[in-house]
């Protein structure tokens, strides 16, 4: 469970101060499906980081896990993003000089896991996102959509509880965009919280629960009837 | 995260910009092969000339009796004054010391020499046969003096060259007799040309067993001992040994000199490595330098790799992790730029060998092995900042850059 409440985050751009979170509260259950959306300059992208311990809030508290990571140094956040948090990015962030299983083995090799153990796990993974026949490639040798596949196996190899994914499709097109999110949603499925920070209202309109963002506050937070 | 990996990705870091990484290699391997090359260079220079003052016999020891408190040589050598004589027995008793390789006395003194008419002038040198060595004379025909009891009397001689020449006149001296003095003698052999050797004209000398000169010179005294240490680094031990022998047989009296001339040699050799090490220092400047370009390429590469940067940060890289990455590729690249530079500079020295036969180059151990080092160190001193840099990254910022 991610629980934030009362979070600011504010940026000092040229002497003034800008509000990309102003007060925000806000709880994810482990295994929802929920968007993120709202015009440029929302805050929409601020929240995913926060979220994602990659930015720390200028204020307010936040609950990961009952945990108050509010004020945990680099490392304690580091090890925190290690254990519970996969990302997902519009540039797929692959390291270009590494292999698909390299890239996808990448957060076990930090954890100091063993090479036999953590190159089988890689591999099953690729194999999971349909990758099999690609492991020995390098980024530069794949499609947008199978690049995007590896990173997805390299967010979901730590077996995190929650994937936060910002602008998921956004630089793929809509064959590929849409074989993404079937995979994405289908490891919701399997239990893990999903979260989508998107332009698209196709995209977002996919999820459960659907927050829209407006100068740094949450505007909109609607809910899907159960199915 | 195992050192393998960090290494494993450091060199794979390092392989993805291979015209960068062969520039820093070359900048690492010049500063390490100058080290290596200068010092072999100073190293030749200091092996040369010690190499010169051994073949003028630097074990050489020579003793003296009569105490002269300065140890500078030939004031000693000069003075002479005789509390007691040295004995062939004293000479004996030093040739036992383990320290000590050979042992000869020497009585000289003036007489005349004659074959047939023909009569000369010479000096005569009484010793024994570890004078050929210790001296580095060399043979002209026949043999030296006999090893064997240095108390016989032998009636035997070897020829300097001009007496030989001038006594027998082209004729062979082999077994021929001469008179010295008194006594008759047969030759054994000649000396070849010699030269000047300490204002000593051995040319003119006829040299013959140390007993049968004290019987010309109707003496029992030995005028000086010779002694060639074991070793070159045994000089002063060997020095040492001897005023304890002499001492003991003379009543606990310290009444020799004991001259050595290793002590010249040893501030040579002082010069020359304080030289070698001068050199090395110079060439290191180099290393230093190329450290500074490790530094500048890092921090390119740091802001090169920002995106990959904020990637591991995503992924859970602790801090001091993405520093290891950094500071480990800084120190491959140290690294096989030094090995390069080792090969080079052993490529170097073995052509230089080549050239100039005459100079025994070498790089010294430590030389190559402290350019190694200081190369490592500097990579890995001029590492920590762009590592640090590249840590202290904020991952937000980071990952926006791809």
């Amino acid at each position: 469970m991610m629980e934030l409440s009362q979070i600011c985050r504010e940026y000092a751009v040229g002497g003034e101060t800008v509000h990309a979170l102003d007060h925000v509260d806000l709880t994810i259950r482990a295994g929802e499906y929920v968007s993120i959306m709202g015009p440029s300059g929302s805050g929409k992208s601020t929240l995913l980081n926060v979220l994602g311990l990659l930015d720390r809030p200028t204020s307010g508290t936040y609950r990961l896990k009952g945990e108050d990571v509010s004020h945990l140094d680099d490392d304690a956040l580091a090890a925190h993003r290690q254990q519970h948090i996969g990302f997902i990015f519009q540039f797929f962030h692959l390291i270009p000089r590494l292999t698909a299983l390299e890239n996808v083995e990448l957060p076990l090799v930090l954890t100091g896991a063993a090479p036999r153990a953590r190159r089988e796990r890689a591999a099953a993974i690729l194999e999971s996102v349909g990758l099999k026949t690609r492991i020995d490639h390098r980024p530069d040798q794949l499609s947008g959509g199978e690049r995007q596949r590896v990173a997805i196996g390299r967010a979901m190899v730590m077996q995190p509880s929650f994937l936060l994914a910002d602008e998921p499709t956004g630089n793929l097109d809509t064959k590929s965009g849409g074989e993404i999110m079937q995979l994405v949603e289908q490891l919701h499925h399997n239990g893990i919280a999903l979260l989508i920070v998107t332009h698209d209202p196709l995209i977002g309109g996919r999820a459960h629960r659907h927050l829209t963002l407006r100068d740094g506050k949450i505007v909109g937070d609607v809910a899907d009837a159960k199915p | 995260m195992k050192l393998f990996d960090v290494t494993r990705m450091s060199l794979q870091a390092l392989q993805r910009y291979p015209l960068r990484t062969a520039m820093l290699l070359l900048a690492i391997a010049i500063g390490v092969a100058a080290v290596v090359l200068l010092t072999a260079v100073g190293e030749g220079a200091r092996r040369y000339v010690t190499g010169q003052f051994s073949a003028l016999g630097t074990q050489l020891l020579i003793v003296l009796p009569g105490r002269a408190d300065t140890t500078g040589g030939i004031q000693g050598l000069l003075i002479g004054e005789t509390a007691r004589e040295l004995t062939l027995d004293d000479a004996l008793a030093i040739a036992r010391s383990p320290r000590i390789r050979q042992v000869t006395p020497i009585v000289p003194g003036a007489g005349t020499v004659s074959s047939g008419a023909r009569e000369r002038d010479v000096t005569i040198l009484g010793t024994s046969a570890p004078m050929l060595a210790i001296q580095h004379w060399t043979m002209g025909s026949g043999r030296f003096l006999p090893p064997g009891d240095l108390e016989t009397a032998e009636p035997v001689c070897v020829l300097g060259y001009t007496i030989a020449r001038e006594l027998f006149a082209g004729r062979s001296p082999l077994g021929e007799w001469v008179r010295i003095g008194d006594a008759r003698c047969r030759v054994l052999g000649t000396l070849a040309e010699q030269g000047l050797a300490g204002g000593f004209n051995v040319d003119e000398t006829v040299i013959m067993p140390v007993a049968s000169a004290q019987q010309i010179f109707n003496t029992s005294a030995v005028f000086r001992i010779l002694v060639e240490a074991e070793k070159l680094d045994s000089v002063q031990a060997a020095r040492r040994d001897i005023i304890e022998i002499v001492k003991a047989r003379h009543a606990g009296e310290e009444d020799i000199t004991v001259v050595t001339q290793d002590a010249l040699v040893a501030t040579f050799d002082t010069i020359f490595n304080m030289i070698t090490a001068g050199l090395a220092a110079i060439a290191a400047i180099s290393l230093v330098v190329a450290g500074v370009l490790i530094m500048n390429v890092m921090l390119v590469a740091v802001s090169q790799r920002t995106g990959e940067i904020g990637l591991l940060k995503a992924i859970g890289a602790r801090n001091r992790q993405i520093v290891a990455l950094f500071l480990t590729e800084a120190a491959c690249l140290s690294l096989l730029g030094a090995m390069v530079g080792v090969g080079v500079g052993a490529a170097g020295v073995a052509l230089m060998r080549a050239v100039y036969p005459v100079l025994d180059f070498a790089a010294p151990v430590w030389a190559s092995g402290s350019a190694v080092g200081v190369a490592i160190a500097s990579g890995l001193v001029f590492g920590i900042l762009p590592a640090r840099r590249a840590a202290t990254l904020d991952p937000v910022n980071a990952l926006m850059r791809r």
